[in-house]
Parts: C-alpha cells; structure tokens; sequence
C-alpha cells in the first residue's frame, strides 16, 4: 500500500502556475529524493501533500487518509519539518518537543521527548532556547518534532540545507535508520544526497514531473549528475 | 520517539497543551510584565487622578470601570498582536497547520490563553476594590458586575485583536489596525462623537448606534445591571472576531 498518494495535484498563485497536475505514490521503505531546481514546485507540492496549501485541483492522501476531507488523521500519520525548519525561537528545545508531544496527544510524551532528544542527540542544548541554537542544531529540532511520534510518512522539505558535512552526515545517518518502517520525501538541490540516501529520484521543474525512477536508474543516465539535471530541468 | 506509540484518540490533550503554551507564552518574554504594568498603572490612575474616585466620596467603582473600554481598546490589542502575527513571522505556522490539530482549535486556543492573560491584569486591579470596601461600605455585587463587564470588553476588543493579528506578519500593524478598529467603538457612544452623529443621522437613529459603542454596553454592567443585551453584545463580538480571524488563517 502506497503511503503517500499525490492525486494530480495543481496550484497555482495568481497567474502564475506552480505545480500542475502532479502525480506520484511512495511505499513503505521507500526514500525519495525530491530534485528540482529553486521554483520548481518542491515546496509548494510538499505544502499540498501536509495539508498546509489547499490544491486548487487533485488530491493527496497520507496513510489513506485525504488531507483535505480527514485532515487530523492524516496529520497524525506525518512528520514534516518545512523549508528552514520553523520552531518556536523563545521556547527551549525541551520545551518544544514537550509540546509537539503533547500537541499530538502522545500517550508517554516526557519518554517520548527523551528519546527523541537521544536520537537526534539534542541532549547537551535540551535546555537552551531555540533562538540561540546554531543554524545546524536548529534544523535538527526541526527533524525532531518530525520524527517525535514516530510517523509512517516523513515529508522533508531540504533538511540538510546550510549543515555543514558533519552535520549532513548525522542527518542522513538518523534518515537511514528510520527509513525502512517509514515512506519519506526528502526535498533537495543536492545531487550526492541521491546516492547516498535515496531509493528513488522524482526530478520536477516547472511544477511538472520530469523524471520517476529508482535510484540506480537515476545514477545511470551519467557520470555528471549536474549536466543530468540541467538536461531534465531544461 | 516509541514505535509501540500509535496515534490514538487524543482527546483534549492537544487542546490543553495549545491553551497552556500560549498563556506561558506571555511570560517568556518581558513584555507581559510591562503590559500587567502599564495596564495597572492606567487603570488606578485613570480612576483616581481623572475619574477623581477618592474625592467623589461615594464607595463605588464606577469611576473606575468608566475607562476601562480605553484601556482595553489599546492593551487587548497589543496583547492580541502576537496572536497569528508571531506565527506568520517565525514560519511555526505551516508546522501549526500540519500538526493533528484543527485550525478552530487552535484558534480557540489561542484565543481563550489570551483572554486569561487579560483576566490577570484585571485582577490585579483587585487592591483597588479593597481600598474602596476599606474606605466606605460598597455595593460589593455591584462591584463584581463590574468586573464580568470589564471582562467581557476585553474579550470583545481581543476578538477584533485576532482578525488583525490573522491578517498581517507584522505584530506593530496587527496592534495599529487592532487598536484603530477598537478605539472607533469606543469612541461611539461618547458625547462629542454623538453630536456630530446626529448631524449626520438625525438624532433619532443616535441612540440606535450608540448601542454598537464599548462604553454603553459596560455602563449597566458597572450600575450592578446584569442584563443579557450588553452581556452577548460582547460575547458576539468577541466570537464573531474569532470565527473571522480563523477563517482568515484557514483561507491561506
């Protein structure tokens, strides 16, 4: 069963059209690399796929649930963590996480605050307020109110932008750990991460998909993934 | 993170937890305190050094309710700014609008954390009450149908606080529109914004608008008259506020 349903989704702002008619499925174990260039519509379809942006045509399902017609269950069911990894600046991290937890009804939230401070170890600055945090610690609370309640779908939208290679590493370490029981959209503009994260590569421009397929497909189209990646992008 | 932890019936926990970040939200930083401040100090000031309450020589708070519309058409706003604004401006709001929450509830959330943050500085104003119940023999239900009143026109001026703060990233215009829109319903009702109504109206259809004004539906609260009209003229403003400012935030 596909966990991730995108019904041709369509949205555009005004007159200018961002995404149309997107259409894709992501099953269990399935990480995909969501490639595009800046304005493609990566963020604005992952937007669509959390209930956050209503689409103006189409559907999106999470764990079989529509986000429009049955949105809590749906949300439920999803961990996202949005471009830049917004958090509360004032509240420390425990704090939170406390309320992520608490916001999703978690029947143990302190253990399951503990655990996540543990898994995307978070531990040392629990205590700090977030505006303090540096860029790389932030976008780990922001992987961390994703993954709190151990969701079946994780949307990422570029959770490893401005980390530094230490930090890409530990990001996609946790990723790799979790991936196998999850379907994951992991947003990027960073070719390696293909390779070294995903199973399968969605390429979209121009609000339109231009390429679904698996990894080893993918990697196969050339040796100069960014010579690739302009030609499908053109 | 648990693997056994399903996502069960979460009953009103999320809404608990919305209600309890936001009023805590007010302490984290300094200006709850500057606001409990600033509304104490104008609200006891107000009442002494302009209402004259000591020297009128009667035991009673009505000159103390008297300026309470003013008050709150400026502080429940700037209390309220930070509402949808602050959400706006951080980003938290795509994470609040993709959490297992409604937008009503949070909304309400949010809204009755604020209400509650407005209670405390109105209660507060409690010593003055006492000194008055020290100095003299007050009415004290009188004195307590006062302070439902005071309560209910925070609650209408923070209902209109929420659509601007809804509308706009900016807490500084969230407080500006918020504050314009109260001050005109405070100012209806008042003698010299009346006269030039009836130039406009007639003097008939006066009295009729007047009834829209802050200050003619708190007067019969502060005169120890517990009427319904006034009570869900607040009431509705308060929720008409509300159900607009969440249907703005669910628009977007």
């Amino acid at each position: 069963m596909s966990l991730i349903e995108a019904k041709n989704l369509s949205k555009s702002y005004g007159a200018i059209r961002a995404v149309h008619d997107v259409s894709f499925a992501v099953a269990r174990g399935e990480v995909v690399g969501f490639l595009g260039p800046n304005g493609a519509g990566k963020s604005t379809t992952m937007k669509m796929l959390t209930g956050h942006l209503r689409a103006d045509a189409g559907a999106a399902v999470i764990a079989g649930f529509d986000v429009a017609d049955q949105a809590v269950q749906a949300k439920q069911h999803l961990g996202y963590s949005p471009e830049g990894a917004p958090a509360y600046g004032e509240m420390t991290v425990r704090e939170f996480l406390r309320f992520a937890a608490d916001l999703r009804g978690l029947a143990d939230p302190a253990e399951s605050v503990r655990q996540t401070l543990e898994l995307c170890r978070l531990g040392e600055v629990a205590a700090q307020t977030i505006d303090t945090l540096s860029k790389g610690y932030r976008m780990r609370v922001g992987f961390a109110q994703a993954v709190i309640h151990d969701p079946e779908v994780l949307i990422l939208d570029e959770p490893t932008d401005g980390l530094d290679p230490n930090q890409k590493f530990e990001v996609r370490r946790i990723l790799k750990e979790m991936a196998a029981r999850k379907a994951v959209i992991v947003s990027t503009h960073i070719l390696e991460e293909v390779g070294e994260l995903c199973t399968r590569v969605i390429v979209i421009a121009k609000g339109e998909v231009r390429c679904d397929e698996s990894r080893d497909k993918f990697l196969a189209r050339g040796t100069d993934l960014n010579a690739v990646f302009r030609q499908l992008t053109a | 993170m648990s693997s056994s932890e399903k996502p069960s019936s979460p009953g009103l926990k999320p809404f608990t937890a919305m209600v309890r970040r936001e009023f805590a939200g007010y302490f984290r930083t300094p200006l709850a305190y500057v606001f409990l401040a600033v509304f104490n100090a104008f609200a006891v000031s107000l009442a002494f050094f302009v209402g004259g309450l000591y020297e009128s020589g009667v035991a009673s708070l009505d000159r103390f309710f008297l300026y309470h519309p003013w008050l709150w058409a400026f502080l429940a706003p700037a209390a309220g700014a930070r509402l949808w604004a602050e959400e706006r401006r951080q980003g938290t709001i795509e994470l609040l609008l993709t959490w297992p929450i409604t937008v009503w509830q949070a909304a309400l959330g949010k809204f009755l954390a604020a209400w509650l943050f407005l209670a405390c500085a109105l209660l507060m104003t409690v010593p003055v009450a006492l000194t008055v119940g020290w100095l003299g023999d007050p009415d004290w239900g009188v004195i307590l149908s006062g302070y439902v009143g005071s309560l209910l026109c925070a609650g209408a001026c923070l209902g209109i606080a929420a659509i601007a703060s809804a509308l706009t990233r900016s807490q500084v215009i969230a407080f500006v529109t918020g504050f314009l829109a109260c001050f005109l319903l405070v100012l209806v009702g008042y003698g010299v914004f009346d006269e030039l109504l009836a130039g406009v109206l007639g003097s008939g259809s006066v009295d009729e608008f007047r009834r829209l004004g802050l200050w003619r539906n708190l007067e019969p609260f502060t005169l120890g008259l517990v009427d319904a009209r006034p009570a869900a003229y607040f009431l509705s403003v308060a929720f008409a506020g509300l159900g607009l400012s969440t249907i703005i935030v669910e628009r977007r």
